[in-house]
């Protein structure tokens, strides 16, 4: 233990017991600054769920931020304690076998006490509950959506091309993003597959995604908890356009959705027997 | 290392088919098995019937490694060469089988150059 | 010349060989080698370093149109793979490894010098080969990095350009497999008298298992390409499903390269760090033992993760891939805590390779959280292939390439080129980088946990991402104001060289023990070598490392007391010739 002076001792004192609290309240500042208290900038989401992967996301970042502050203390300790002050050689401390193994140990606990809770949390989130709601074929393809509702006599919904072009420099201007209107409170489950390349399905108020991929057929299932209009769009990249396979989630109520899907209903028996969809009558606010 | 390299993957292959059933992971682990394994063998073998080198007696002064290490080439324009043909190779599958020609041209000049300069002993 | 060399040349030998151009084309010598890689990969790591300016500005604003999406789809996968492939492994094995590896083990050249020369020319060509995608009609490579089969199929992204960063990849693969024999044998044959496994320097030790990792890994790189070559060109259908292929095959392969890559991109940088914080800390590394299981076990596990890229294409295993994700925490968590064990207790002395050695703790620590959460695959659903993903890969990549390979250049530098870089410069390059890191990567969380995808040329001026575009960007040119600073040191250095001397900063091992930079056939003399700091224990006789590593121990027993009664302040290093321990 090096000799230390009288006010260095002081300063260590000071610095002992503020430091903590130094830390707390930056941090504190800093993640409330950026709305991240509480929920560490992640989404509750708005199906069942998600609200799972959004409970391991909290639990997991509060020990994540908590290991890092400790190290961060460490390391922070170090630089400023151990600054070369003076020409003296420092104690050639080789190695202390049993703080090594501690700290193998107790990172090996932590790892699998989170190995467990992400287990319990990823079965919950793969599940496929039998007897969904509404089933629905998603298929992906370069660059756009279709949605296909089964057991509806071939209700479909997909990416369209605006009738009049807008002359802004994007193709983003001119698509009519496909909308999935699914039931809130219901078990929907989906079938997704792509055409071409591999495309990545994902709502982020779902906190989900998955990958399109051609040759594979995906089954997820999801339960809303909350009605609304949610953004979805490509994350895997796939090509030029990546950036604009856009869609929309738009979770009604149960008898919304009974209704809207006769009225679609209507529309493609229309379709098959005079050849043009009925002039449009669009469901939704 | 590389005997603990092979037994490890013998391991975890076998874990992954067990638990997977899948084909291609399963084949990089074993392949990855084999390539710790059949040098470590090799070098296990060896070590058996060696005398212990310098370089792994604790105890060693530097004079005990006295004497000629091995060969090595100051300088060489053939890595050159031989890369340069190498290049122009691997063009040829995206350009046409002309650039082939000339690095296969390249290469048998290198490959002889090499061999000629390792016979000398010396630079070229 | 001859041909055959012993371990210290006994008289200083002159230069021989051709000079100028001619001398950086021919020679086989592995210092000269090194250099050359180390200027061509930060060359590419410059050009890179662009191509992020350029993307970052375009990301500034939504719906903006400074480049058009397909240049954007180019530069990012340019960005990528010059990044990954061109710079940040070849930078450490290539030019890091080439340089010291030798040096640190008192061998007089690597095991196979014209092999060496080879890989340094099969880099350059392929490195020159991909960049020059960019020339040809349709565009340099745009499929991502990662080239996902069947996006990279000839239907989906024909022309030269895709083909040339395929043959790009398959020659830099083949000099990766050359160095890491090259490596293996060097390492394994050409260590001087004492030197024992257990006493190589940690980075040398972090070498050799990058290069093993390198045989297992970047082999099925290359046999990958070639499937992809024979899919776009001889109507294979290995990977499309319409002809009765696997597309997922692909990922699969691709990512039992790519896992074992970032541990080959992040341990020699580990290595680097190890020694860096020894140095100026005064003390041994913390754990010698300990830290070499853990580069071991790193790597190992490394190797039986690849999927955990892939959890969520619904074909893999889930709870494997999780739980071999997380143990790779345990190894790293003990590198940690042997690192700051190194600096505790010490003395530590903040020059600018230090500062960079901290920072990389700061930065990495955070990279390294965030991947936990990422190896947890209903997480992993929430954020995959979102910005949270971008952020956390440029946090661990950066921390340990930038930051660590910074380090390693400001701590190697003088001996290099026998010239020191100023400090001033250095630490406000430092400080630049430190603040720019933080502003450009913590926003890319928010945004990533806002929803914002990752490869997308521009965003909806409604999705309320704009600011934090903003921020990352300005980040972004703070740290091209940290490199640039870092160039002018360069030049400076160059101009008004600062004379280095053989050991500016009391270095432990044995790269210091020579001239800088090291003659032809690299050593004179070497000292005695107890332990894994042969040249600490050769300056400072009397405060020498315990070799704690049996059967050494009984040797030298008046190191030991000496050991026992030191006392702060007595150690003053006098550099005299200390005989106890070479008695027999």
């Amino acid at each position: 233990m090096p000799h230390r002076n009288v006010s260095c001792r002081a300063r260590g004192t000071w610095r002992e017991h503020l430091a903590p609290v130094a830390v707390l309240a930056g941090v504190v500042t800093a993640l409330s600054g950026c709305n991240l208290v509480p929920t560490f900038g992640a989404t509750r989401g708005v199906t069942t769920q998600a609200h799972e992967e959004y409970r391991l996301w909290y639990w997991m970042a509060i020990a994540g931020i908590a290991v890092a502050v400790f190290v961060w203390g460490l390391i922070g300790w170090a630089v400023l304690r151990y600054r070369r002050r003076d020409d003296h050689m420092p104690k050639q401390v080789h190695e202390h076998i049993p703080l090594e193994i501690t700290y193998t140990v107790i990172p090996l606990l932590m790892v699998i006490v989170i190995f467990v809770f992400t287990v319990m949390t990823e079965n919950f989130v793969d599940n496929n509950p039998p007897r969904p709601a509404a089933v629905i074929n998603v298929t992906a393809y370069q660059w756009g959506w279709i949605f296909k509702y089964a057991h509806t006599g071939g209700v479909t919904i997909q990416t369209a091309e605006k009738a009049a072009p807008s002359l802004l420099p994007k193709s983003y201007f001119n698509k009519v993003y496909p909308t999935l209107t699914i039931p809130v409170d219901e078990t929907t489950r989906i079938y997704l597959r792509s055409l071409d390349v591999v495309h990545g399905f994902y709502v982020h108020e779902f906190n989900f995604s998955r990958y399109a991929q051609p040759g594979v057929t995906n089954t997820i299932s999801f339960t809303p908890t909350t009605t609304g209009w949610f953004p979805g769009q490509c994350t895997q990249f796939c090509g030029l356009y990546h950036s604009e396979m856009l869609f929309n989630v738009h979770v009604v109520p149960d008898a919304w959705y009974r209704t809207w899907l006769k009225a679609e209903e209507r529309s493609v028996k229309h379709e098959r027997l005079f050849g043009f969809a009925p002039l449009p009558a669009k469901a939704g606010p | 290392m590389l005997l603990f390299v092979g037994a490890f993957f013998a391991a975890v292959c076998g874990i992954y088919w067990y638990l997977s059933n899948e084909t291609s992971g399963t084949m990089m682990l074993l392949g990855t098995c084999l390539l710790g394994a059949l040098p470590g063998g090799y070098y296990y073998w060896w070590s058996r019937r060696m005398r212990p080198r310098p370089e792994d007696d604790p105890e060693a002064a530097p004079a005990d490694g006295a004497g000629v290490v091995g060969a090595f080439p100051g300088s060489s324009i053939w890595p050159f060469v031989l890369g340069i043909s190498a290049a122009s190779i691997g063009l040829s599958l995206v350009f046409g089988l002309w650039s082939a020609v000339f690095g296969f041209v390249l290469a048998t000049a290198a490959v002889i150059g090499v061999i000629r300069e390792s016979r000398r002993g010396g630079l070229v | 010349m001859a041909f055959a060399v012993e371990r210290t040349i006994p008289v200083p030998a002159e230069e021989h060989g051709p000079s100028g151009l001619l001398k950086w084309i021919t020679s086989t010598d592995h210092k000269v080698i090194g250099k050359s890689y180390a200027i061509t990969s930060f060359v590419f790591f410059l050009l890179a370093g662009l191509m992020a300016m350029l993307m970052r500005t375009q990301l500034a604003s939504p719906d903006n149109t400074i480049v058009t999406q397909h240049l954007y789809n180019e530069l990012f996968t340019m960005h990528g793979s010059l990044m990954l492939y061109l710079f940040a492994g070849p930078f450490a094995f290539g030019g890091l490894a080439n340089f010291i590896v030798p040096l640190q083990i008192g061998a007089p050249d690597m095991a196979f010098p014209r092999l060496n020369a080879l890989s340094y020319w099969l880099y350059a060509s392929g490195g020159i080969i991909m960049i020059s995608g960019f020339l040809t009609t349709g565009g340099a490579a745009d499929f991502g990095w990662v080239s996902y089969a069947p996006l990279s199929s000839s239907i989906n992204t024909p022309g030269a350009g895709p083909d040339m960063w395929i043959v790009a990849i398959a020659l830099t693969g083949f000099s990766a497999i050359f160095t890491g024999v090259n490596i293996c044998a060097t390492v394994f044959y050409l260590r001087a008298p004492g030197l024992t496994m257990f006493r190589l320097p940690i980075f040398t030790w972090n070498m050799l298992v990058t290069a093993i990792l390198i045989l297992i890994a970047f082999p099925v790189l290359t046999s990958a390409m070639v499937m992809l070559w024979c899919d776009r060109h001889i109507g294979s259908h290995i990977f499309t499903a319409t002809g009765g292929g696997v597309p997922v095959l692909w990922q699969n392969l691709f990512w039992f390269f790519g896992h074992p890559e970032v541990y080959i991109l992040a341990l020699p940088y580990f290595g680097i760090v190890t020694d860096v914080l020894a140095v100026f800390s005064r003390k041994p590394v913390f754990g010698y033992r300990g830290m070499v299981f853990a580069t071991m076990s790193i790597a190992a596990l490394s190797t039986s993760v690849w999927a955990h890229h892939m959890f969520t294409t619904g074909t893999v295993l889930l709870p494997f891939f999780s739980i071999m994700s997380y143990l790779i925490a345990v190894p790293t968590g003990i590198k940690f805590f042997n690192w700051i064990g190194t600096m505790w207790r010490g003395s530590l002395k903040f020059d600018t390779p230090m500062l960079f050695a901290v920072g990389f703790l700061v930065v990495f620590l955070f990279g390294g959280v965030t991947g936990i959460i990422l190896a947890s695959p209903p997480l992993d659903f929430a954020v995959h292939d979102t910005y949270f993903v971008v952020a956390h890969f440029h946090e661990v990549l950066f921390g340990t390439v930038v930051f660590g390979g910074f380090a390693g250049i400001y701590y190697w530098y003088p001996k290099f080129t026998g010239r020191m870089m100023r400090e001033g410069l250095g630490k406000v390059s430092f400080w630049f980088m430190l603040v720019g890191f933080f502003v450009t990567f913590m926003p890319q969380y928010w945004l990533g946990l806002h929803g914002m995808p990752r490869r997308v040329a521009d965003y909806s001026p409604l999705s309320g991402w704009t600011l934090f575009n903003r921020v990352s960007t300005l980040g972004a040119y703070l740290l091209f104001i940290s490199v640039a600073i870092m160039m002018v040191n360069f030049l400076v250095s160059w101009l008004k060289p600062v004379p280095a001397g053989d050991n500016p900063w009391d270095g432990h091992t044995l790269e210091w023990a020579t001239s800088s930079p090291p003659p032809h056939h690299n050593f004179y003399w070497i000292p005695p070598i107890r332990s894994e700091r042969p040249l600490w224990d050769h300056n400072h006789p009397d405060c020498r490392t315990i070799d704690t590593h049996p059967p050494g121990e009984q040797r030298v027993p008046a190191a030991v007391g000496a050991e026992a009664d030191l006392r702060p302040g007595h150690g003053t290093g006098t550099g005299h010739e200390s005989g106890e321990g070479e008695e027999p």
